[in-house]
């Protein structure tokens, strides 16, 4: 729990509250892409280099884009929402995501109860990731290849019926 | 004495460190290089701006810049000056804050990807195990920067280049992954020093280079390809075109904030080509075994500006491909000719040391590149053009 | 689609290339404004008055008749006419512009007025250094400025100046003849009444039968 850590941590949660509590929709993705880049930080600092530089990679790369994307083409970040960024049911959904937070905690820190103390930290190449990948976690590896597949033929049949209906 | 020709800039540095005390040599160190990276790649980009200028200019039929200094060699300075003294403008309606951050964050990521890359022998900044995964997830965050620009100019004709320069970024990005799998399969490691090692070796005095082999060069090619529009480098710079788009997602940015983009996008022509030479070049190795006496660090920089001058001759001869022109063929034709390259690679591996997998695997990428080259252009009428007139 | 034409197109930059270092023929441009290309002959830029001789105010052929003030489409030209006559080329009297400024902000070069003119006065300059700092006085060409001789006109146009000269020459000769016939005709006319009717009836005829083949000529070599 070094200063680095709570460094990092403040980072992410302030990113993410400003992602839900900023008027603008561009500038809650834009915080989002700061709390994607903390959690690769945050990763990069329990020295995982694979999973940081994958996050980064992926998300910042990829995700981002993805929902600014989203954003841009549903013409929904002209005008700000006039009545603040706050629905009408905001009492329920605290009530739902401190539930959520108070399993997912609870998870967490029952596990950390059960993992061996270590003295060093194991260093993780990505050879031994990959021969994992390709040896012990190989049907996990394929079955997310297919349904990755599925998603991409599903978007572009998707795709083209719309512009089929266009025509 | 050459030892120490090579290793000069590292002699150099354990100098200076060593007059601090023990604790801050470390940090000290790592300063003193990236100091050296500040000051060595913008001043390559000065040069590339010259290069580029007075090389396009030969290759069009006319004299490029030739007043500030003899043959126009002080015309980087006279462009510093001018970009400093500009006026900043806002638009009115535009974002301050992304308008500012978004070239600042451009600049920011495009020097971290050169922390990465081996200059020379034992000369690179971080030697990480998954250093090529470091260098292209830097190279996925400028998209996100062109983004940030284009939006925050509150200009349809800015916004609409930023959105085109993401797509086809986001389009090249996987030929270029892929191109550079090829490599890393075959070495064994993400790490591109033990990437450059491996490709120092000699047989009867010529080099182990990537590019030497059948898959090599096919992966080169088509890195070449994926990093030219990366880079949104002609033939590819539809988003910055200046007769479609005034200047794309920097529109409306002068001064200073404008001339940091220009040097971001030269900072990144020079980095790819700088990943392109360590991946497939050979990085800093000698291209025959008896040139081993001149120092890594030149054969690496004049790789890297050999790159750099064939990027400025591909922009001097080809005309800019059309949208939907980069992603047809990026999607279509690029992206499977990597994985046809990934199977050759992986044949040439399991065919054993002979020169039969030579014969087999260049046959195989030959046939396939002509096959699909004629199927594409089947349909397609060359000509002169017949037009339909309105009645 | 295999990338051949791409690579012919990659030797022909290199040819440009490495050949503008050593041939002209490559590298088609000059150290401007230390040196200069010649302007091809008929290049044209803005309008300017011919004058003949060396007064620019009394050989100037423009009679202010305003045709090319109402043909110019942008309306660049001015033209306020004199009270007197001048004579012209030919000895007639003619009135001649007091003011005639164009506006070479606004002409656009097209050289309308160059075509319309009957009496060859107007013909287009190849003067283009004309950049000033007042941008609106400055570009404003009055009757003086734009006064230039006729041995300036065959400098920078040979060809159209010597056929221009061939023909003014020729009307002038018409003219000429024609005043030389109409003076005879009036000394035959004066000398009638002295030697009575007969010889007053003949010199019409001799009149008319000089005037003809005066006029056949004329008339051929037009």
């Amino acid at each position: 729990m070094s200063f680095v850590f709570w460094l990092l941590a403040a980072i992410t949660v302030a990113g993410g509250l400003a992602a839900v509590l900023l008027k603008n929709l561009v500038h809650c993705a834009l915080a989002l892409t700061v709390v994607f880049a903390g959690l690769a930080l945050l990763f990069l600092q329990l020295d995982a280099q694979f999973a940081g530089f994958a996050q980064i990679l992926v998300y910042v790369g990829a995700v981002a884009i993805l929902v600014v994307f989203a954003i841009l083409l549903t013409r929904s970040s002209e005008t700000p929402k006039d009545g603040g960024v706050f629905s009408r049911t905001w009492g329920a959904g605290l009530a739902i995501s401190a539930a959520v937070f108070a399993v997912l905690g609870w998870v967490v820190l029952q596990s950390e109860a059960g993992l061996p103390r270590e003295i060093n930290v194991p260093n993780v190449t990505v050879l031994q990731i990959g021969n994992a990948l390709m040896g012990r976690y190989v049907l996990p590896l394929e079955i997310v290849a297919l349904l990755l597949t599925a998603a991409l033929i599903g978007a572009v049949i998707v795709a083209m019926h719309e512009k089929g209906d266009a025509k | 004495m050459l030892e120490k020709a090579d290793q000069l800039f590292i002699l150099l540095r354990n100098w200076i460190v060593g007059f601090l005390p023990a604790g801050w040599q470390a940090a000290a160190g790592v300063v003193l290089g990236v100091i050296g990276i500040v000051a060595v790649f913008p001043g390559l980009f000065a040069i590339t701006t010259v290069l580029e200028r007075k090389g396009l200019g030969r290759m069009q039929n006319r004299i490029g810049p030739n007043r500030t200094g003899p043959f126009g060699i002080l015309q980087p300075i006279a462009d510093a000056i001018k970009s400093l003294t500009k006026e900043d403008i806002v638009p009115l309606n535009a974002d301050a804050v992304v308008h500012f951050l978004a070239p600042v964050f451009l600049v920011v990521v495009v020097f971290m990807g050169f922390a990465v890359l081996p200059v020379g022998r034992n000369m690179v900044l971080v030697d990480m195990d998954a250093s090529l995964l470091f260098y292209f997830a830097m190279g996925a965050s400028t998209e996100v920067s062109i983004f940030m620009a284009g939006w925050s100019s509150r200009n349809k004709y800015s916004l609409l280049g930023a959105m085109r320069a993401v797509a086809q970024m986001i389009s090249y990005e996987v030929p270029l992954l892929l191109s550079s799998v090829v490599v890393v399969m075959m070495t064994g490691s993400l790490s591109l020093v033990k990437i450059v090692e491996a490709q120092n070796q000699y047989t009867w005095g010529l080099p182990h280079w990537y590019i030497f082999t059948p898959w090599g060069c096919a992966a080169f090619v088509m890195y070449a390809i994926a990093a030219t529009a990366e880079t949104n480098r002609s033939p590819f710079d539809l988003p910055e075109g200046e007769s479609e788009l005034v200047a794309g997602y920097f529109t409306e940015y002068s001064g200073f904030k404008f001339a940091l983009f220009f040097l971001g996008e030269y900072l990144g022509m020079l980095s790819i080509s700088g990943l392109g030479t360590t991946l497939f070049l050979g990085g800093w190795s000698a291209p025959l075994a008896a040139l081993n006496w001149v120092p890594s660090w030149i054969w690496f920089f004049s790789k890297v500006m050999l790159s750099i001058v064939v990027l400025i001759w591909v922009r001097g001869t080809l005309p800019r491909l059309r949208q939907d022109q980069l992603m047809n063929f990026a999607w279509k034709f690029v992206l499977p000719m990597t994985l046809l390259d990934l199977m050759v690679a992986a044949l040439w591996r399991f065919l054993g040391d002979g020169w039969a997998r030579w014969v087999v695997c260049s046959a195989i990428l030959v046939i396939v590149y002509v096959a699909a080259g004629r199927a594409g252009m089947r349909g397609k009428h060359f000509g002169p053009r017949t037009y339909r007139y309105a009645e | 689609m295999l990338g051949e034409g791409i690579l012919k197109g990659l030797a022909e930059t290199a040819k440009n290339f490495a050949g503008s270092f050593v041939s002209a023929e490559r590298l088609t441009t000059v150290e401007y404004p230390e040196q200069r290309i010649p302007t091809a002959e008929n290049a044209r830029v803005f309008p300017f008055l011919i004058y003949d001789g060396t007064d620019w105010e009394a050989g100037m052929r423009c009679v202010a008749c305003q045709i090319c003030e109402k043909e110019c489409p942008p309306k660049c030209i001015y033209i306020e006419k004199s009270k007197d006559k001048k004579p012209d080329f030919v000895g007639k009297m003619q009135i001649y512009p007091a003011k005639f400024d164009i506006d070479v902000s606004v002409c656009m070069s097209c050289q309308i007025c160059v075509e319309v003119c009957p009496f060859e006065a107007i013909k287009m300059d190849t003067e283009f250094e004309l950049s000033t700092t007042d941008r609106f006085g400055g570009l404003l060409f009055d009757r003086k400025h734009l006064a230039k001789s006729n041995e300036y006109y065959h400098e920078i146009h040979p060809t159209e100046a010597s056929e221009v000269d061939a023909r003014l020459a020729e009307e002038k000769a018409k003219a000429e003849a024609k005043a030389k016939a109409a003076t005879q005709a009036a000394a035959a006319k004066a000398g009638a009444p002295a030697s009575g009717p007969a010889p007053g009836a003949a010199a019409p005829t001799a009149k008319a039968a000089e005037a003809l083949p005066a006029s056949k000529p004329a008339g051929g070599g037009e």
